[in-house]
């Protein structure tokens, strides 16, 4: 079983947990990521980023946003709960070494999965550039670990509350612009973000890696739910990814894929908020 | 073929008790042939594909003595000749003819482990009922007796009445053995290898146990009550099953052996690589692969929508494509999802499915339509990137290719355009690498499938591997028959080593 062994809040519906698993946490590298399920029988299988691990206390780190049912049933365990279903570490590891200067950008809850690379990246004696952004002031999560590790460091938020008022392509376009330019990028947030920062790298010829969530649920390469296009071929993220060459997928194809179920789950989650309320009423 | 009611064919079969049960010694071949095959009973079409039951009722105890009575007790006993696991099958049906259901019961388990399973899913028409001498004799392999339906009742009546015993388990050894994959390759393994008294575990990268036979073949054909029991026994046996567990990810293969101290390793981790048919539109929204479609609706439960958090695509027209078992399935399974129109696309003619002959009946049955020598050409999608139709080919029959099937060959400019939102790709699994990748050492053929000797033995030290990922996808029985194999040369080879190991000491 694993246990969680930690909750924090770390923004309006953003959630930090250690959860015990110390088979994971001994294999995890960065860019790997696991899948687990809040209820064995009918839960759905949802795939989180592994953002840290720690051998000793044999737990891995994930964080997550709220955004439908799953997730909201995670954020309402506590510590001293269990996660029924926990599998990993899956996908292949980010190919760390030194690059020379690396730009780290960050979109929403997409730092959390970069932190530990741009950790890793540090370590393997690159100059870490990091770009981290959010909407507003209240999204923004891991600032401080992720200022430590920076040797040059960028806030952004889209409605000006905090840091530079700009979406975190602007910064971006302008680093490209220096001499020398930066080796390589990596970006890591929503997809449309990450499709911006591919485009904005794209004249400037810096390769871009991008780490995609799509749809998944084995995580294995059993089903090919989660496949995208990149460049000429079709790829399992699961498997082959997470991690693609932005400038070669087809992101416009993954958004929409990623929609599929949209309708149904957005009905599912009223019926689940009615019965919520309906729950605390009774109360 | 016109439906009867499980009553009326029940009524049929008294009648024909009465008129045999004092006879049964002395039936001349002349007065068995005569005897009608007893049709299986089924829940009528129309209720049936609004629900996940089974389809397949199986036979009454009556049927089944009217059916084994067909059996002409041949001396040269083609039957367990082309049965993959040789069960003695006129013996098992004499005992079910003179009412020794235990008897019977027994004999199926001196060559196979999971009847109930097998009697349900296995090809017999290709098996063991392809050369049965009645079927010869009335020149139909559909008039052979009906084998599976026979083994099927046997194993039902011994599990619905508690009569399955827990195998005796020898002395404990200290001898462990890993299990990766819990499809039937592995649990067959497992048991045989912890009838040994040998500490066994299996590793399951799903979050239950079963492999195919949880997540692909529905509830309809194989109800999950039976893959529970089967695992049950396993449990009481002392089998210990770790879930979410990928070996090569969550753990090495070299560290189960070298860290956890493994003696032996079987790898049966099945095929599990979908194959699609690398067409124009293949990666629109309302494509996908059977595997994630049965598992959506098997495994994760997307049938229950009101309780299943997993969702599954709303279709109304759905095009399957491919002609195999795994095709039969995910048309019958959208069917019940919801589907009006369900086609399956297929390139050969109906002679050529590879699907068993009941699933294709019961498909018709159920409003299933068959698209036979048309293949799709491409998947057309709408402004939002969904499915909106498929085009498709059509095909003719031209010289028998090295199987012996005549191919396929398509006919130019022979396009048209069907109206589907969805299409589900059946056509076939290539063997997964997620471990075979991680484990150095272990050698593959150019497909992938790993190597192995006529011991089920890989090409590394103590490990073994049998089941789809040596075969390719195959069948349940041929997994268990290589479980078996691998088994025996497992315990053989952990207990010449317990052998050394005693000489050391003495
Ligand atoms: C939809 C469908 C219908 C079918 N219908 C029939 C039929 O009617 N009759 C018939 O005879 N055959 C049928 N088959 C084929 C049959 O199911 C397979 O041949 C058989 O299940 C193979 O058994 P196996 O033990 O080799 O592997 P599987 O049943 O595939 O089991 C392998 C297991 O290993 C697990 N696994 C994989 N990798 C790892 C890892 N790295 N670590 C841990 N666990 C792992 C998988 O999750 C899976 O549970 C069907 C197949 C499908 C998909
Ligand atoms: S999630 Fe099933 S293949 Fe990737």
């Amino acid at each position: 079983m694993n246990k969680i062994l930690f909750k924090q809040q770390l923004s309006s519906d953003v959630y930090l947990m250690r959860l015990y698993a110390p088979l994971i946490a001994e294999e995890r590298q960065a860019g790997q990521f696991i899948i687990l399920q809040v209820d064995e029988d009918y839960g759905e299988r949802i795939p989180l980023t592994i953002a840290d691990a720690n051998t000793d206390e044999g737990s891995i780190t994930i964080i997550f946003q709220v955004v439908g049912k799953t997730t909201k049933q995670l954020s309402l365990l506590n510590e001293g709960d269990d996660i029924k279903a926990l599998v990993g570490p899956l996908g292949k590891p980010t190919h760390i070494e030194n690059f020379g200067t690396v730009v780290c950008v960050g979109g929403g809850i997409g730092v959390a999965p970069l932190h530990p690379i741009a950790q890793s990246l540090k370590a393997a004696g690159n100059k870490v550039i990091i770009i981290i952004g959010a909407r507003n002031k209240d999204l923004l999560i891991l600032e401080n670990e992720m200022k430590n590790i920076a040797d040059e460091f960028i806030v952004c938020t889209d409605d000006g509350s905090y840091g530079r008022k700009a979406l975190v392509t602007e910064p971006l376009k302008e680093i490209c612009e220096r001499d020398p330019k930066p080796n390589m990028v990596i970006a890591i947030g929503p997809p449309i973000m990450m499709k911006f920062c591919s485009e904005t790298t794209r004249p400037y010829g810096v390769f871009t890696q991008v780490s995609l969530n799509t749809i998944m649920v084995d995580g294995t390469g059993m089903c090919g739910g989660c496949r995208v296009n990149v460049g000429k071929e079709v790829k399992f993220v699961c498997v082959d990814g997470p991690e693609f060459d932005g400038h070669l997928v087809d992101f416009d194809n993954m958004m929409k894929r990623l929609n599929s179920y949209k309708q149904i789950e957005r009905e599912k989650h009223l019926c689940f908020l009615e019965k919520e309320i309906e729950a605390k009423e009774a109360r | 073929m016109h439906y009867h009611s499980p009553e009326e064919l029940q009524e049929q079969a008294r009648q024909l008790i009465a008129e045999y049960v004092t006879k049964v010694d002395d039936l001349k071949t002349k007065d068995r042939m005569k005897i009608p095959p007893q049709e299986m009973p089924a829940q009528n079409p129309e209720e049936r594909i609004h629900n996940l039951d089974e389809v397949a009722i199986g036979y009454t105890f009556e049927q089944a003595r009217i059916e084994a009575l067909r059996c002409l007790q041949c001396v040269k006993k083609n039957c367990v000749d082309d049965c993959p696991v040789k069960i003695d099958i006129p013996r098992f049906i004499n005992h079910l003819v003179h009412g020794d259901l235990e008897q019977a019961a027994s004999v199926i388990k001196e060559a196979s482990l999971l009847p109930a399973i097998c009697g349900r899913v296995c090809p017999q028409e290709t098996q063991c009922q392809s050369n049965c001498t009645v079927g010869k004799a009335l020149k139909d392999v559909d008039k052979s007796v009906a084998i599976g339906r026979l083994e099927r009742f046997v194993a039902d009546w011994e599990r619905t009445t508690g009569k399955i015993s827990i195998p005796e388990i020898k002395q404990s050894t200290s001898k462990k053995v890993a299990v990766v994959g819990s499809g039937p390759a592995g649990l067959v393994v497992a048991a045989d290898c912890r009838r040994e008294g040998h500490h066994v575990t299996v590793f399951e990268a799903f979050h239950k146990l079963g492999g195919v036979l949880r997540y692909g073949i529905p509830e309809f054909r194989l109800p999950n009550d039976i893959i529970d029991k089967e695992i049950q026994t396993l449990e009481a046996m002392g089998v210990e099953f770790k879930t979410n567990f990928v070996v090569g990810k969550t753990r090495k293969l070299k560290d189960l052996m070298e860290k956890d101290e493994y003696d032996a390793v079987f790898i049966g981790v099945g095929a599990g690589l979908p194959i699609f048919m690398g067409i124009e539109g293949e990666n629109l929204i309302g494509v996908f692969s059977a595997n994630e479609y049965l598992t959506r609706a098997n495994l994760m439960r997307a049938f229950d929508k009101e309780h299943a958090d997993t969702p599954i695509y709303p279709s109304k027209k759905v095009a399957v494509l491919g002609g195999g078992n795994v095709a039969m399935d995910a048309a019958r399974m959208a069917k019940r999802l919801g589907a009006e129109n369900v086609y399956v696309v297929y390139r050969r003619t109906e002679k050529e499915m590879p699907a068993r002959k009941e699933e294709v009946a019961h498909a018709k049955e159920e409003g299933i339509e068959f698209l036979f020598l048309q293949n799709a050409k491409r998947i057309i999608g709408d402004e939002e990137g969904k499915v909106k139709q498929i085009e498709c080919l059509r095909y003719e029959l031209g010289e028998p290719d090295s199987s012996g099937r005549r191919r396929p060959i398509e006919i130019k400019g022979s396009e048209f355009l069907i109206d589907v939102d969805t299409v589900i790709v059946a056509i076939g699994n290539g063997s997964n690498p997620l471990l075979t990748q991680s484990t150095p050492g272990l050698e593959l053929n150019k497909w992938g499938n790993i190597i192995v000797d006529e011991n089920q033995k890989t090409s590394l030290d103590k490990v073994y591997a049998g089941g789809d990922i040596v075969l390719g996808a195959a069948t349940v029985i041929l997994a268990m028959g290589e479980g078996r194999r691998a088994a025996a040369a497992i315990n053989k080879m952990l207990a010449e080593e317990i052998e050394k190991e005693k000489a050391l000491v003495n």
